[in-house]
């Protein structure tokens, strides 16, 4: 190992190693560490599929273009206005020569996936996902002398002066010590945290499950908040969906999506509906149902679809509970027999004219005097087999990080940290104060990561 | 065919129709992601499908330890050795399968034996070069039912296969493609041209597909060399030997070669992969199917070399034993893989149209 690296980079995953890659070219010696074992390096980019990128013209896997205003407006949409303009600009205006950088490091493209055409133009997606990405990504900072160290979990950055002067890690039982010139930290959030999480949210939390690494514990940004490093973003606050409830409590990943709600009934766990299953189509609507799920009893809720619906949507990755009466499902999945069937009839009753049924698009075919109303492909559950899913809320990220500004650096109060920068989902916060947009998290990572980089050579040479 | 090993590609098959994100890899993913629920057939198809190129392996967030526990290399591998027992015939001779190097070893000790005491018992009393230890006429006796017969059991094998994969009619440009395929051997340039993952796990590289290209267009040359030298003999009255600049040596020679480097090449790949990505049960087999092959290029290349002295009497038997094992174990040893798998590029390529 390196005895006195110039620069640490905390984290192992898309952040990190743009930084230390932009880093090692620079010249710079660089240690990775990285808390996870090897099997599990790459904590949430593991997980990605794609990276948003803008273009003038169509580029490597992209179609058509994408112009910086209406990626900027896209992102306004989903942020309700909660976003920094001069760095989300920043981030999308490089986000068009990040591609040919991350080919030139390895990592390779395929057509958007059968099941995401609509992503097609603005999203390029990655050959076997971010695990493939994160492999390239070793492997080339491998080949420029990066060091990495696995099961190696930052505790401590000890900031005096304005500056980091150590950092502390433990490592095969032990805890180290190093005295780098610069820190980039790409540590991600803390939603693996379920203390952390439980006190911000509220008891609920504890039946969340976390739908990336179980590594992202948020150790180094509670360090350096307490040591009034600057933050930013609500930290009562994270980005969640409706997954799978039978999936994993961490990891369960992209898999355990479900798409089944706009053609489902939804009920609690009292058999009780409880929201409009048919607001929107489905990818404008994945959010704001792990709220919904989160607000429920126990924080479960239960989709039942009948026959004709079940394969109107992406297939699972757990088959779905099956019977032949709506009361067998009930019993099966754990509710009241009764119950369900009352709601369910209740539904069926006010479904009309279903002939304008239209699965892809806002189909207008909806209840008539039902509280809460299904305001599209509202269709009268009755053909057998019946299939229900059961939904939990799954975690993706948190939204508490460091503010940075334009090159990525760290501060206290209004001084710059003169060593420090971040990258990465610990500092999303910093562009998106509320609301996701589909692949903006790799390419904050990518962006910033770069920037850090760059930035900690400079200053370490 | 065994329900556990089907069963477990199924559950694997139905957590990547979730995922998709290895849909760029190879042709299985294309062929996966057309299905909502998969039958027997459609399993044994896809593992017939799969090169093993373990691309989607190394990307695969999902593995062990993950309690997803997915390894499709593995799984499909498994199901594609299964399914050539099944489709064996005879079915009695499917076990075979399962001892590879057993039966690769007493079939060498055999034919070459059988080999020897023929050119010893049965030696003519004229002829030149091997032909002084056997004649033209004995050679054929026994080579053409032991090239044909195991032809014909192989094409029961692959009706079978085609039935129980649901293949129905297929367009000869179907087969074109197939070819077309497994001429490039498309499916291990792993989607992005950068090659498939064996020998140092995650890196991509060409290693295996130039060494399997080496070993494929190294066999057909010599297979080749040995029609072209029939013609002559029968067509032309041309007896062997044949000189330099002849047809079978111009093929011949350089064939011998790329399945010599070819099959070397692969087992010594063989030996730095991580045999958990394959079927473990069958690598001692496989390996020994590779220097089988190895063996066979090799004892012709000397044979040519050792023209005109005393080690003909030797190496000639030796060749024409390994020829003769490979030949007679071509149904029941991995050399059916081209057979499965230019079936299951066939059907592909028909499902795709
Ligand atoms: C299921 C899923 C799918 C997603 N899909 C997409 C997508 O398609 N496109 C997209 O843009 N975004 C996607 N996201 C969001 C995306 O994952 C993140 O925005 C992005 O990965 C953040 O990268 P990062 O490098 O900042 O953090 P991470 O990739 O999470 O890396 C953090 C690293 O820090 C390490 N670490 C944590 N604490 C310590 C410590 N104390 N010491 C040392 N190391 C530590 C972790 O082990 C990990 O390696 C997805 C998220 C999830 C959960
Ligand atoms: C007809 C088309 C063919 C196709 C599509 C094909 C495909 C493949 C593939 C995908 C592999 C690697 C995966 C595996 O081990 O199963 C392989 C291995 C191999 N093939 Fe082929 N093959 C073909 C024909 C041939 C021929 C004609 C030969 C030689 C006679 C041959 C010899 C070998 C050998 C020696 C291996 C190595 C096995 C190992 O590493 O264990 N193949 N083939
Ligand atoms: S192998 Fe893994 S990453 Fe690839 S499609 Fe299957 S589940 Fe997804
Ligand atoms: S091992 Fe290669 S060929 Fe087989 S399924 Fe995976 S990616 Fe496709």
């Amino acid at each position: 190992m390196v005895d006195t690296p110039d620069i640490v980079v905390i984290g192992g995953g898309n952040a990190a190693l743009c930084a230390a890659i932009t880093a090692a070219e620079a010249g710079a010696r660089v240690l990775i560490l990285e808390a996870a074992p090897k099997p599990y390096r790459g904590g949430n980019s593991r997980h990605t599929r794609n990276f948003r990128c803008m273009h003038r013209g169509p580029l490597g896997p992209l179609v058509d273009s994408y112009s910086e205003d209406e990626y900027f407006d896209d992102l306004l949409k989903v942020t309700a206005g909660k976003t920094d303009e001069h760095l989300a600009r920043l981030a999308i205006r490089t986000s068009e020569e990040c591609l040919p950088w991350m080919e030139a490091r390895g990592v390779r493209f395929q057509p958007s996936l059968s099941g995401t055409l609509s992503l097609a133009r603005t999203n390029a997606f990655f050959l076997g996902g971010g695990k493939g990405l994160v492999n390239a990504y070793y492997r080339t900072a491998e080949t420029l002398g990066v060091e990495v160290a696995y099961e190696a979990e930052v505790t401590h950055l000890e900031v005096e002066d304005g500056a980091v002067v150590w950092v502390d890690y433990t490592h095969g039982g032990e805890t180290m010590r190093v005295t780098p010139k610069s820190v980039v930290v790409a540590s991600g959030g803390f939603q693996a945290d379920t203390d952390w999480l439980t006190r911000a949210w509220g008891p609920a939390a504890r039946n969340f499950l976390i739908r990336g690494t179980p590594y992202n514990r948020g150790v180094v940004l509670a360090n350096l908040l307490d040591q009034q490093v600057e933050q930013v973003g609500d930290p009562t606050q994270c980005h969640a969906v409706a997954i799978d409830g039978r999936a994993p409590k961490f990891d369960g990943g992209i898999v355990t999506r479900l798409d089944c709600v706009p053609f489902s009934i939804v009920v609690s766990k009292d058999a009780q509906r409880f929201y409009d299953e048919g607001e929107d189509v489905w990818p404008k609507r994945y959010a704001i149902w792990g709220r919904l799920v989160a607000g429920q009893p126990d924080q479960v809720a239960y989709a039942i679809i009948d026959a004709k619906s079940i394969d109107l949507f992406m297939p699972s990755v757990f088959p779905p509970e099956r019977a032949d009466t709506i009361e067998d499902l009930a019993v099966i999945m754990g509710l009241s027999p009764d119950a369900l069937r009352q709601t369910v009839d209740a539904f069926n009753a006010t479904c009309g004219d279903t002939s304008g049924f239209k699965p892809t698009e806002l189909d207008g075919v909806a209840t008539t005097g039902l509280t809460p109303p299904k305001t599209n492909w509202a269709r009268p559950v009755i053909e057998p087999p019946f299939y229900g899913y059961s939904l939990r809320t799954g975690v993706t990220f948190t939204y508490l990080g460091l503010k940075v500004d334009e090159n990525a650096q760290c501060s206290i109060g209004n001084r710059p940290v003169s060593n420090l920068w971040a990258a990465g989902e610990t500092m999303a916060g910093s562009i998106l104060g509320q609301g996701y947009l589909a692949g903006f998290g790799m390419t904050i990572g990518t962006v910033f990561g770069r920037i850090a980089g760059q930035k900690a050579a400079a200053h370490a040479n | 065919m065994q329900t556990d090993l089907i069963a477990e590609a199924r559950r694997q098959a139905e957590i990547c129709n979730a995922c998709r994100y290895c849909e760029g890899y190879c042709s299985v993913f294309p062929a996966l992601h057309r299905e909502r629920a998969f039958s027997d057939g459609d399993i044994t198809q896809l593992a017939n499908l799969c090169h093993n190129c373990r691309g989607c392996y190394y990307a695969c967030q999902y593995t062990a330890p993950h309690e997803f526990y997915l390894n499709l290399p593995r799984a499909l591998a498994e199901v594609r050795h299964d399914s050539w027992k099944a489709h064996a015939w005879p079915g009695s001779f499917a076990a075979l399968f399962d001892r590879s190097g057993v039966a690769i070893a007493a079939g060498l000790t055999l034919a070459v034996a059988f080999v020897f005491m023929l050119a010893q018992g049965l030696r003519p009393a004229d002829g030149m070069e091997f032909y002084a230890y056997m004649s033209h006429g004995l050679m054929v006796a026994i080579f053409a039912p032991a090239f044909v017969l195991p032809l014909l059991a192989l094409a029961v094998s692959l009706r079978s296969y085609w039935r129980a994969v649901g293949g129905g009619g297929f367009h000869l440009r179907d087969l074109w493609s197939a070819m077309a395929s497994a001429g490039r051997m498309k499916n291990l340039e792993g989607g992005h041209g950068d090659g498939c993952n064996f020998e140092d796990e995650d890196r991509f590289t060409h290693a295996r597909r130039h060494f399997h290209q080496a070993t494929l267009y190294g066999f057909l040359l010599c297979f080749a060399s040995t029609s072209s030298g029939t013609v002559l003999h029968y067509g032309f009255g041309l007896e062997a030997p044949y000189g330099l600049f002849s047809l079978p040596k111009l093929l011949g020679i350089p064939g011998g070669v790329l399945l010599c480097l070819g099959t070397a090449g692969l087992a010594w790949l063989k030996t730095k992969a991580d045999p958990n990505l394959g079927a473990p049960k069958v690598w001692g087999g496989e390996m020994a199917f590779v220097l089988l092959l190895f063996a066979v290029s090799a004892t012709g290349l000397l044979l040519y070399a050792a023209t005109g002295t005393g080690a003909v009497a030797l190496l000639l038997p030796l060749h024409l034993g390994t020829v003769l094992t490979f030949f007679l174990l071509t149904p029941y040893s991995k050399m059916a893989h081209g057979f499965y798998r230019l079936a299951a590029l066939t059907k592909e390529a028909s499902a795709q149209r």
